[in-house]
């Protein structure tokens, strides 16, 4: 099962013809991904990489039955590939852009709000679902294919916890990294629901950093509706007020979003947080009960 | 970005709103004579006001009322060149080097306004509050129903029944209130046109003679827009920012300087947070934040550990390096390169996994310099941490 990707996604990749949009189309198709063409408007009609490249989103999707769309398209016209993916009715649109001017994403939000897209991200790692699919820039060789989900703000923070339960014999369902802005199209709550639903997750890792209320929300959803272990960690307990830290999104504003205040709504609803990013694996196994020997 | 309160005014007065006529001033002399001019067109008195980025500075003596000219130029010198102090500059403070010279005005109510994104409902939020010239942020924790909200459709903008709405909750005179949807219009295009993260009037006043007034004014930008605002990236004040947090955005780093002695280096903004919260746990404190972000090169490397280390209060550094896009023999070069150029004499950790991680070890151990390599997060920070404190 999984979540969102699986060996039925048929991907596109908006701005294939790019660098990082050709370095990470060959990681996803090495990994078994069903990679299907691009979208580069003006290169139309030719192919790159043994794909054909489309000049529209639309075309690509008649041509090909692409289901899902990647985006590898610079700041100023990332929000514009957002709403063309969703235009065409791509299903899931993954955005791994770094940088969107927050009002352009404001609009990008409101159009999906009229479509039926799922959007992840922007500036997020993408999703992976270990041994099926792997749509994004994170390293394919930590993961391995099992029954925990992660869903997190961070990358590299995502690639900790997944290598921590790798190395120790643990696989995940699905990784989703929603992404490190302050508006972002899943959320917690949209990933959980799904964590929620899916047969193969058993139980859930949550990472989240300051800034927003997003966590809070979720340790609401959890407290009343989720059937399954959840575990987490918040990133910036140490972390400067007013101080954007490094994402978009991640920063203490008027006294709100902090760490503590986000682990406090967590513990709250039931969620074991783990004290230092080190233990995160050690925390889920203290409550889904697996040895924690290497 | 952030701006000072006089080119937030100048760029207010360009969309119409209102604001109190005044001019900033670099010298004592430049002072009185604007003061000199307000009189002349019929201020009844001055307001000097310390050009800084930060908030409270009526309270740290950075805002004085002069009944003249010359009590203005007294007021002006004393005021330039001083260290002020409030709750948001820290206790180092920050040095005056303008002032905005202002007519004063017949204050009769003091309001808030502002705008931003917010994030739950993703849309722009107009934000207003009869609490105004306070702290706003201490009226949102105490009593959060004292705030107004209208959310903006962000394909419309403010429209004019929502500007009135909030007039009128207000509490505004309704020979106001046409006065006021003027200028909460004005406010919006000032947001949208330029891309601002906030946009903020506090107070924001009306006048015994039935006027509105910007009295004083906060605009941020947001900074993934200023690639098409050319004429706004010109406000930038480097004087008001850290000159290691200037250099490293030359090199696209996102370097933050605080107050430890443990050095670090990350790749990734939430395992860059994280670190500093594992060196925290293991009994040391974070001198900065550091992330070389995802697709840094050997010279971005070696240029972040110029920075992290022109930081005299550190003591030992910890890389910490996940290897995605960046390679891990990649970053491990650009170390490499960087402690034989800077000739590092201080304690250095690395935790590194990813991506080529084995031939990352193999050139640090080949390089024959003193790197202590970890193999857990855990296991890093406990051994920089006892580096630092020797």
């Amino acid at each position: 099962m999984a979540i969102l990707v699986d060996k039925n996604t048929r991907l596109i990749v908006q701005g294939l013809t790019g660098r990082e949009g050709t370095f990470h189309a060959k990681a996803s198709a090495a990994y078994g991904t069903q990679v299907v063409g691009g979208v580069t408007p003006g290169k139309g009609g030719t192919t790159h990489e043994g794909w054909p490249i489309f000049n529209t989103v639309q075309q690509a999707v008649d041509k090909t039955g692409a289901n899902t769309s990647v985006i590898f398209v610079p700041p100023p016209f990332a929000a514009d590939a957002i709403m063309e993916a969703a235009d065409a009715e791509i299903e899931l649109i993954v955005c791994i852009t770094e940088g969107i001017p927050t009002l352009d994403m404001v609009k990008a939000w409101e159009f999906l709000q009229t479509r039926r897209s799922r959007l992840i991200g922007p500036n997020c790692p993408g999703i992976i679902s270990p041994g099926k699919c792997k749509v994004g820039i994170m390293p394919a060789n930590i993961h391995k294919e099992g029954n925990i989900g992660i869903v997190s703000r961070s990358g590299t923070l995502t690639y900790e916890a997944v290598y921590q339960l790798s190395t120790r014999g643990i696989g995940q369902s699905t990784a989703i990294g929603i992404g490190g802005d302050p508006i972002i199209g899943t959320n917690f709550t949209d990933a959980l629901e799904l964590f929620n639903k899916d047969p193969q997750t058993e139980a859930v890792i949550m990472i989240g950093e300051i800034g927003g209320n997003a966590e809070e929300t979720a340790a609401e959803y959890v407290k009343k509706h989720m059937k399954k272990p959840v575990v987490g960690f918040i990133a910036g307990q140490t972390a400067p007020p007013g101080r954007r830290m490094g994402h978009a999104g991640a920063i203490i504003s008027g006294g709100k979003g902090t760490a503590s205040e986000k682990i406090k709504a967590m513990e709250a609803a039931g969620i074991k947080v783990a004290k230092s990013p080190a233990v995160i694996a050690e925390t889920l196994f203290s409550v889904i009960g697996v040895p924690t020997t290497k | 970005m952030k701006i000072h309160e006089y080119q937030a005014k100048a760029i207010l007065k360009k969309y119409g709103v209102a604001v109190p006529r005044g001019e900033v001033a670099e010298t004592r002399e430049e002072a009185e004579a604007v003061a000199k001019s307000l009189f002349a067109a019929g201020a009844s008195g001055v307001v000097v006001k310390a050009q800084i980025h930060a908030g409270g500075r009526g309270k740290g003596g950075g805002v004085k009322i002069a009944k003249s000219a010359q009590e203005a130029g007294d007021l002006a010198a004393k005021m330039l060149g001083m260290t002020l102090i409030t709750h948001q500059t820290g206790p180092e403070g920050r040095i005056v080097r303008r002032l905005l010279i202002e007519e004063t005005l017949p204050i009769e109510k003091e309001l808030y306004i502002g705008i931003l994104v917010d994030r739950g409902e993703g849309k722009p939020v107009f934000m207003a509050s009869a609490a105004g010239g306070m702290d706003i942020e201490q009226v949102a924790a105490e009593s959060p129903e004292a705030i107004l909200k209208e959310y903006i459709d962000p394909g419309m903008g403010l429209e004019a029944f929502q500007a009135r709405k909030l007039a009128f909750q207000l509490g505004m005179k309704p020979q106001l209130v046409n006065q006021a949807v003027q200028f909460m219009s004005g406010l919006y295009k000032v947001f949208e046109s330029t891309d601002g993260s906030l946009v903020e009037i506090n107070p924001f006043i009306t006048t015994t003679d039935g006027r509105l007034f910007a009295l004083d004014a906060k605009i941020n930008f947001d900074d993934n827009a200023l690639f098409r605002h050319p004429d706004l990236r010109e406000l930038r004040d480097i004087t008001e920012e850290d000159p290691l947090e200037v250099e490293a955005s030359k090199y696209s780093l996102n370097y933050i300087k605080l107050d430890g002695n443990v050095g670090c280096m990350v790749n990734g903004a939430g395992l860059a947070m994280a670190t500093m919260d594992i060196i925290k746990y293991a009994g040391g404190m974070p001198a900065n934040f550091l992330d070389v972000g995802g697709g840094a090169n050997a010279e971005q490397v070696t240029h972040a550990f110029e920075i992290l280390l022109s930081d005299q209060n550190v003591k030992a550094v910890l890389i910490n390096i996940f290897g995605g896009i960046l390679r891990v023999d990649t970053l491990a070069t650009g170390v490499v390169e960087a402690a034989k150029k800077t000739h590092i004499q201080l304690p250095i950790v690395l935790r590194l996994e990813g991506t080529n991680v084995e031939a990352g070890r193999q050139i640090l151990k080949d390089s024959g310099l003193n790197f202590m390599v970890a193999e857990t997060m855990k296991d890093a920070a406990e051994k920089v941490v006892a580096a630092a404190k020797g």
